[in-house]
């Protein structure tokens, strides 16, 4: 990330807030050209607020939102240079799968030859060829949300805004979709602002991630960031496998993988032995540390010698403490 | 084959469920399209009387006589000019309404539905008869304006609640799309959201123009016998008994336009489509 690197969007200081109180309150961000950004959150969380207030779907209560340095917060989503994609409900069920490519294309004017041409190389693009005269109601939820992306990369968009748009999608052609999106982001050299609550999508999706908790951002970062140093209890939960150990007030948080287990006592915490998971090439052990259960990944080497209710110490290579009262302490050992 | 016919034969032959469904099919068939068929076996009798089943004499008589009586022709016509008229403006009103309704909260919007449901809920002939005492004071007796008011006074209910439901199941993703790529928010409604709602519009609008064509109580109250439409001029003819061939040949004009009404339409005709448009699996 080098500084001379153009800022896209800018949310400065954003707050919407609906008429119950819900919302986002606050938000501040900076998104860089060609860049992949994923909010990231549990349900609920604002994820679908922010990303419409972009679209020009939702007014912003305060603050403003700039995208290459103009403020659009006062233009209509038509004329804004963005493409979202859905949630669902994106195509028009009463036109083919080409009148629906060729929708916005129409607007602008462009001549027929050309719109064809787009269409095909669109519909190429998310292996959709050959649909031009079916009904979105004949293709399959996965299918749809393809050709709702290949609607909205059409129209060259600045800037592309996709609302968990693999959610409908079963695993296999998810990671599929995801590389997808990531060659044709790479090739045309978009911005695009991706939404999930799959930790998993965003962790192998983004440049970025931003992990959003009630309305707030909790963290931003790269993803080996958010996964190495998370700032808060939240974030460190909700990324990747995590063991939280309380001790005098504090919370120790510890991944599996950052652990040496060695037999007898003395290090960091000692326990015993409950259980020997052998998962492949890792084994991995559950210890029990007074009250709590700790999960270490070992190797098979270790865990040959080692058999239930053996005494171990555990020794924390990497971890992170939090603090009773908010705040957070990351310490590396 | 004809043993076939024995009651005991055909109910062991086809199953107790089949046989039971035959007998309430053939009943229904009696019952709805018995008077149809004898409706138009009679509209082609040039003569009839009462003890017979048949007619004495077939022909196209009575046709050629409602042809040349230059009211009956008249009174046709005017049926459609007030059903048209009755349609198109209905449309007008109701159609923009229902999309407020669809589309926008706002205080008394129940209210406002339900008053439609309570125009249909009361006894029609007292409505119409309070609603001619306004009429005398504002000359609307007797006048196209005064009928199709009442017409439309019929036609309301559906023709805001069809559309309303219509245009709710039109997703706001799907409209906001078609923002999002490009459309403003006028094109968007006739690009998107019309079409979408169209199959729950063109019921509405095929019950209005029929419910139009075969209004008699109000047409007769406000119209004053100055304006006759076909019903009106057929209660007349009914009730001169002396000729049933004339009311069954009237019977079957006022068919015509709703079969070619519903034919033309049948894309759009279904259980499916009235409840709820064009819709995504
Ligand atoms: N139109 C609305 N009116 C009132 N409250 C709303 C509205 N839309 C969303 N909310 C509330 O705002 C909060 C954020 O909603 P949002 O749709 O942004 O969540 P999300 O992060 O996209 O969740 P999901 O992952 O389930 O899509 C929720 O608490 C929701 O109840
Ligand atoms: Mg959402």
């Amino acid at each position: 990330m080098s500084n001379e690197r153009k800022v896209k969007l800018e949310i400065k200081d954003m707050t919407k807030l609906y008429d119950n109180g819900d919302g986002v309150r606050h938000i501040n961000l900076e998104i860089y050209e060609g860049e992949i950004v994923t909010f990231l959150g549990p349900s609920g969380c604002g994820k679908t607020t922010i990303l419409r207030t972009i679209g020009g779907f939702l007014d912003v209560t305060e603050g403003d939102i700039t995208v290459d340095g103009q403020s659009i917060i006062h233009l209509p989503p038509e004329k804004r240079p963005t493409a979202m994609v859905f949630q669902s409900y994106n195509l028009w069920p009463h036109m083919t799968i080409y009148e629906n490519l060729a929708f916005g294309l129409k607007l602008r004017k462009v001549p027929k030859a050309e719109i064809d041409k787009a269409v095909k190389d669109g519909l190429a693009l998310v292996s959709m060829s050959g649909s031009e005269k079916k009904y979105p109601g004949q293709l399959s939820g996965g299918q749809q949300q393809r050709i709702a992306i290949a609607r909205s990369l059409l129209l060259k968009p600045s800037l592309l805004l996709l609302d968990e748009p693999f959610s409908a999608l079963d695993a296999k052609i998810r990671q599929q979709m995801r590389e997808e999106l990531k060659k044709i982001q790479s090739d045309l050299g978009i911005t695009v602002i991706f939404v999930t609550h799959d930790q998993e999508e965003a962790m192998s999706l983004s440049h970025r991630i931003v992990v959003m908790n009630k309305g707030k951002f909790e963290q931003v970062g790269t993803p080996a960031e958010i996964y190495d140093n998370p700032q808060t209890l939240h974030v460190a939960s909700f990324i990747g496998e995590m063991n939280f150990i309380n001790r005098d007030g504090k919370t120790i948080a510890v991944r599996p993988e950052n652990i040496s287990v060695r037999p007898g006592t003395g290090d960091d915490l000692d326990g015993t032995v409950r259980t020997v998971m052998l998962l492949g090439h890792y084994v991995v052990l559950n210890v029990q540390c007074g009250g709590n259960v700790v999960k270490c990944n070992v190797d098979r080497e270790l865990s040959d010698r080692l058999s239930i209710g053996d005494k171990v110490t555990l020794k924390f290579n990497k971890c992170s403490i939090f603090d009773e009262e908010e705040g957070f302490v990351p310490v590396e050992q | 084959m004809f043993k076939m016919l024995n009651p005991r034969r055909f109910y062991h032959a086809v199953g107790r469920k089949k046989f039971w469904e035959f007998i309430l099919l053939a009943v229904f068939i009696l019952f709805f399209y018995g008077p149809l068929l004898n409706m138009v076996m009679l509209a082609f009798a040039n003569e009839y009387s009462v003890p017979h089943i048949l007619p004495e004499q077939w022909g196209f008589k009575w046709w050629g006589y409602i042809f040349q009586q230059q009211s009956l022709v008249t009174s046709m016509i005017q049926s459609f000019v007030v059903a048209i008229i009755t349609t198109a403006v209905s449309m007008l009103l109701c159609i923009p309404a229902a999309f407020s309704i669809a589309r926008f909260k706002y205080p008394g919007r129940k209210l406002f539905m339900l008053s439609f449901l309570l125009t249909n809920a009361f006894p029609k002939l007292g409505i119409y008869t309070s609603i001619a005492v306004l009429f005398y004071k504002y000359n609307l007796m007797g006048t196209y304006v005064g009928v199709v008011l009442i017409h439309m006074i019929n036609s309301m209910m559906f023709m805001v609640w069809l559309p309303a439901s219509a245009f709710r199941s039109v997703h706001r993703q799907q409209e906001e799309a078609a923002r999002d790529v490009g459309a403003g928010p006028i094109r968007t409604f006739f690009k998107v959201t019309l079409p979408m709602a169209m199959p729950g519009i063109s019921v509405a609008t095929l019950y209005t123009f029929l419910g139009s064509m075969e209004e008699a109580q109000g047409t007769m109250l406000v119209g004053m016998g100055r304006i006759q439409t076909m019903p009106v001029a057929m209660y007349g003819i009914v009730l001169d008994s002396s000729a049933v061939q004339i009311g069954a040949v009237f019977a079957i004009l006022l068919i015509i336009p709703s079969v070619v009404m519903i034919f033309a339409m049948r894309k759009y005709i279904g259980p499916e489509a009235i409840s709820g448009g064009f819709k995504m699996k």
